[in-house]
């Protein structure tokens, strides 16, 4: 048992914050136009990009508290 | 051409497969050895979350409204950030009172209510039900559209289909009976299914796998690329407006409000739920799934808008149903292999979601809605039966298939008419009523039962009348009239823009209203009501969740013996399994034997706690209560703990005043220590001054001695003057001698008292004549002022008569020679007496008149003046006059003479006279 970490729970909750505030209007209308970035529409690219960020930080948030791992639990995404 | 005993026989196969897997995952869960105990599984069956809605729903909505499928993963990713915060709570909560689904949570957290988790229940399965019907419609279309292969046909809408030969019915027959082999495969009925979960992440790989292989190739082998694909999408108008947000009629509100939605979708969700909270593990696999459950939603949606637009630019528009773009793609490519992979990755989307809805809505019905109704109808019998196992395992039985039926039913009446994305988010919208009782529950202490059950009702009220009243009037069950001018013609009642609200999408709009109604009415109702003794309990055991460590305590205030408490949990567990359990209960309280095991409160609460893993809090409860010997709270108790609480009070109040007499103690410590160190000045002063006052004496004795010892022959006259010279000189040091130790002693109050009537003016006259020899020889007046008669005062003599002596004595050796005048009189005042000595003499400065009643105080100038007196006489008769009570002042001028006063009370204060 892990005890419970606050500032881990604080970092995810303001990855939340973050997440509400990239994702929604206003910031998303900034990218709601016409266009592409590499072959790709602007918004898809915002929006995928953004999420990929999020479970980055996400990732990098709670790898930080994790335990070992136990050798028969390898590590697999 | 595939024919459709192939199409079944590969599904079967597939199924068998999937039977496979949970068989291995029991099996290994049965000797210890759990393959889900590790976090990607956790996240993988988490990834429930993406049905066939997902699967077909995606493309068909990206088609429709461009990006507007992707809200409903960005809600659960944005939530599962705070799932450590928030379902970690819910698992420690569901762990510790075994909870064992989202309406056994409800009830249990508002006082195990059954009445709350009857309710629960119902709006779960109306919401639900809906959802399941998307699944057979999703199935049985892609099965209806594979058998149609090569040719891409889309099934004629609104012919209705004879039953028979519906292919939705045996599929949802199919999904009963496999869903029953999986979920209640088990005869103890427990909470945990380990099989289940390995075959549901399974599942979830399964699906990603299919939808990315679609994708893959209808973006790299038929098109080329993205970039070919938007670029395409991008010169026809029709398709370029799907590349960005419609900000025009609710745009970026619909867009949060999806997002809004599926985030407490995601939370509570029956099916999330039990993979979620009930099926977890272990806490911390919630960390892993933190970050690899939005990966898994992007992933599955990165292919989305090149399968909508790649289907678009195939298919004539209209012809083929968006929603198939997935299965039917692949097949205009002459892709059969894949096509079959397609409709295998689309059933696991579906059969997933429904083997894990139906348990977890399964369980529900029977804990919280049928087992209720049956022990409390028909207690008695109920409980006497010999093993209700297998009762609880048909109840479930029966509502797997009575869910599937219903689902199926929801599917030919109103399934038509929806596309897949609309029923699921009808769905989200039921499930999202349980936010606020949930939330609630855990973070705020406040919140009531009645609360609860008010905000449910409303909600689900609201929810049914602006969403599930309205598809049903699209299907026409209901006239459209109720949709198009509101419930008995009232234009503000109109369902979709209920009071007049426009400009919210229909979704929206009911999640709105709903949730205003829900919170406000839970809110409203929880503050201004009370809570019970077991809701409060409970209410702080929840929200203090991670304060506290172990199972809770038992609320039992009676017990039931070992021999029925075993009975009863044999009849719902099974033999083998109640034993196990007394066993361990026994090893973890260190006795040898379950016959040991003492028949207590605690074993009361051990058994209802184990019990609600199997039949749920608030029918263990009452199951638990048909054995116990409840004891009422009798006045014994109440008193002990009235008791308690006001030794409590006590106690502190105790403490208080222990630290405020340790401070009025301290501070008189300190008052003392000036107070010594003051004195000790005093004394040292003294001492000097008395030194000083010896030596004057003894020097002229000794200059007098010294003279007639070294002159014998001094004349006759001479030497009498030294010898008188002498004399005088030792009386006055003996006086001296005497007059210290008398002060020492009055000081030290270790004077001798004596008590007696005394009658001031005989003492007074006395006094006069004892000193009259005096003032003869200075040639001193004196005059007597008494009053006839005084009355006799209880008071020392001797003391007096040595105030007066002294009194008088200064007020001769004061006056002037030969002209002095003084008076001597005595008033007798209404509760005391008075004596005035006054003499017309030098006077004493009004700035000395407190000093010369200090210790060796002379006033004039000592240098020139010959020292009259010893300088201890006023201190010695101040100290006398307040021993008796009295007081003793002077009042004079510099040059008009001075008046000595004392007082005497006449109620002697003299207690204990002789002291």
């Amino acid at each position: 048992m892990v005890a419970l970490r606050p500032d881990q729970s604080e970092r995810l909750v303001a990855l939340f914050a973050l997440g509400c505030l990239l994702l929604t209007y206003p910031l998303l209308s900034l990218f709601n136009r016409s266009g592409t970035v590499f072959g790709i529409p602007i918004l898809y690219a915002y929006l995928f990009g953004a999420w990929a960020l999020l479970i980055a930080l996400a990732a990098i948030a709670v790898s930080a508290r994790q335990p070992p791992r136990p050798p028969d639990a390898p590590t697999q995404s | 051409m595939l024919l459709g005993g192939v199409i079944v026989l590969i599904s079967f196969a597939y199924l068998g497969v999937l039977f496979a897997v949970a068989y291995i995952g029991d099996q290994r869960a049965d000797r210890g050895r759990s393959i889900i105990a590790r976090p990607e599984i956790y996240a993988l069956s988490m990834a429930v979350y993406a049905t066939s809605w997902t699967f077909y729903g995606s493309v068909g909505r990206a088609a429709a409204s461009g990006p507007g499928f992707l809200p409903i993963y960005l809600g659960p990713t944005l939530v599962v950030a705070l799932g450590w915060v928030v379902l970690r709570k819910m698992i420690r909560i569901a762990k510790v009172h075994r909870i064992t689904s989202i309406a056994d949570f409800v009830a249990a957290r508002y006082g195990k209510s059954a009445l709350l988790g009857g309710l629960v229940t119902l709006i779960a399965v109306v919401g639900i039900i809906p959802y399941i019907a998307l699944q057979l419609k999703a199935v049985s279309t892609s099965f209806e559209v594979l058998l149609q292969y090569p040719q891409v046909l889309m099934a004629p809408k609104g012919q209705a289909v004879a039953l028979w030969r519906d292919s939705a019915l045996y599929i949802a027959l199919l999904l009963a009976a496999f869903t029953m082999v999986f979920g209640t495969r088990h005869l103890d009925a427990t909470e945990r299914h380990e099989g289940m979960v390995a075959a549901i992440a399974f599942e979830s790989i399964v699906k990603l796998l299919a939808f990315l292989a679609v994708g893959a190739f209808v973006t790299y082998t038929v098109y080329d690329g993205f970039g070919d694909l938007v670029s395409r999408a991008a010169q026809d108008p029709r398709l370029a407006r799907m590349l960005t947000l419609d900000a025009g009629t609710h745009g970026y509100g619909s867009w949060a409000s999806l997002i809004f939605l599926s985030g407490l979708a995601f939370l509570f969700l029956p099916r999330q739920f039990q993979v979620g909270v009930v099926e977890n593990v272990n806490e911390d696999h919630v960390a892993k799934a933190v970050w690899l459950l939005p990966l898994y939603l992007l992933a599955i949606n990165v292919f989305v808008l090149p399968i909508a637009i790649a289907g678009l630019l195939h298919f004539p528009a209209g012809q083929v149903d968006a929603d198939t773009f997935v299965l039917a793609l692949p097949m205009a490519y002459q892709q059969e292999s894949l096509a079959l992979l397609v409709f295998i990755g689309g059933l696991s989307a579906a059969t997933g979601m429904v083997i894990v809805e139906t348990i977890a809505l399964s369980t529900m019905i029977c804990n919280d809605l049928v087992m209720p109704v049956l022990l409390r109808w028909r207690a008695l019998a109920i409980a006497h039966r010999a093993d209700l196992t297998g009762v609880v395992l048909a109840i479930r039985r029966g509502a797997i298939v009575l869910l599937m039926m219903l689902g199926y039913a929801y599917y030919r009446v109103a399934g038509e008419a929806y596309a897949l994305v609309s029923i699921g988010l009808v769905s989200f919208a039921a499930v999202a009523q349980f936010a606020p009782a949930m939330l609630g529950g855990m973070y705020w202490r406040r919140g009531t039962r009645n609360g609860a059950l008010a905000g449910l009702t409303l909600g689900f009220m609201v929810w049914g009348y602006t969403l599930l009243l309205p598809s049903f009037a699209k299907s026409g069950w209901l006239p459209i009239s109720f949709v198009e001018q509101g419930a008995l013609g009232i234009t503000l009642l109109k369902p979709l823009a209920l009071f007049g609200l426009g400009g919210l999408d229909d979704i929206s709009h009911a999640l709105f209203w709903s949730l205003l109604a829900n919170t406000g009415a839970y809110v409203a109702v929880s503050l201004l009501g009370r809570q019970g003794m077991s809701e409060r309990t409970q209410a702080l055991l929840f929200v203090d969740a991670f304060r506290r460590e172990g199972p809770p305590g038992s609320s039992w205030r009676g017990s039931a013996s070992v021999q029925e408490t075993s009975a009863l949990l044999a009849r719902f567990l099974g033999p083998a399994r109640a034993e196990s359990a007394l066993a361990d209960y026994a090893r973890q309280r260190a006795l040898p034997s379950v016959q040991q095991i003492r028949a207590d409160t605690e074993l009361a609460g051990f058994s209802e706690n184990l019990l609600a893993g199997a039949i749920g809090a608030s029918s263990a409860r009452v199951v638990v209560a048909s054995v116990v010997k409840e004891e009422p709270l009798g006045m014994d108790d109440v008193l002990h703990i009235l008791d308690e609480a006001s030794q409590v009070i006590a106690y502190s109040h105790q403490l208080e005043e222990k630290s405020r007499e340790l401070e009025a103690a301290s501070a008189e410590l300190r008052a003392a220590n000036e107070r010594l160190q003051e004195l000790d000045r005093l004394k040292d002063d003294f001492i000097s001054t008395v030194t000083h006052e010896l030596r004057t004496p003894l020097t002229s004795i000794r200059a007098m001695a010294e003279i007639l010892q070294s002159r014998p022959d001094l004349e006759l006259d001479r030497r009498q003057h030294f010898v008188s010279v002498i004399v005088k000189e030792s009386e006055r040091l003996t006086r001296l001698i005497n007059q210290v130790l008398d002060l020492a002693k009055l000081e030290s109050g270790g004077a001798d008292w004596h008590s007696g009537d005394v009658d001031l003016r005989a003492l007074v006259e006395d006094a006069v004549a004892s000193t009259a020899a005096l003032f003869r020889e200075r040639g001193v007046k004196l005059a007597l002022e008494l009053p006839d008669e005084v009355p006799l005062l209880r008071s020392d003599r001797d003391r007096l008569t040595q105030v007066l002596l002294n009194l008088l004595s200064n007020a001769a050796k004061f006056s002037p020679e030969g002209r002095g005048e003084v008076q001597v009189m005595l008033n007798v005042l209404p509760s005391s007496l008075r004596v005035d000595v006054k003499d017309n003499g030098i006077g004493i400065d009004p700035s000395y008149h407190e000093a010369i009643f200090e210790k060796f105080r002379q006033v004039g100038d000592t240098l020139t003046d010959k020292p009259q007196g010893t300088g201890l006489g006023l201190a010695i008769s101040r100290q006398i006059i307040q021993r008796l009570g009295g007081r003793l002042w002077v009042e004079s001028q510099r040059g008009r003479g001075s008046v000595f006063t004392f007082t005497l009370p006449r109620e002697a204060p003299l207690a204990g006279g002789g002291a």
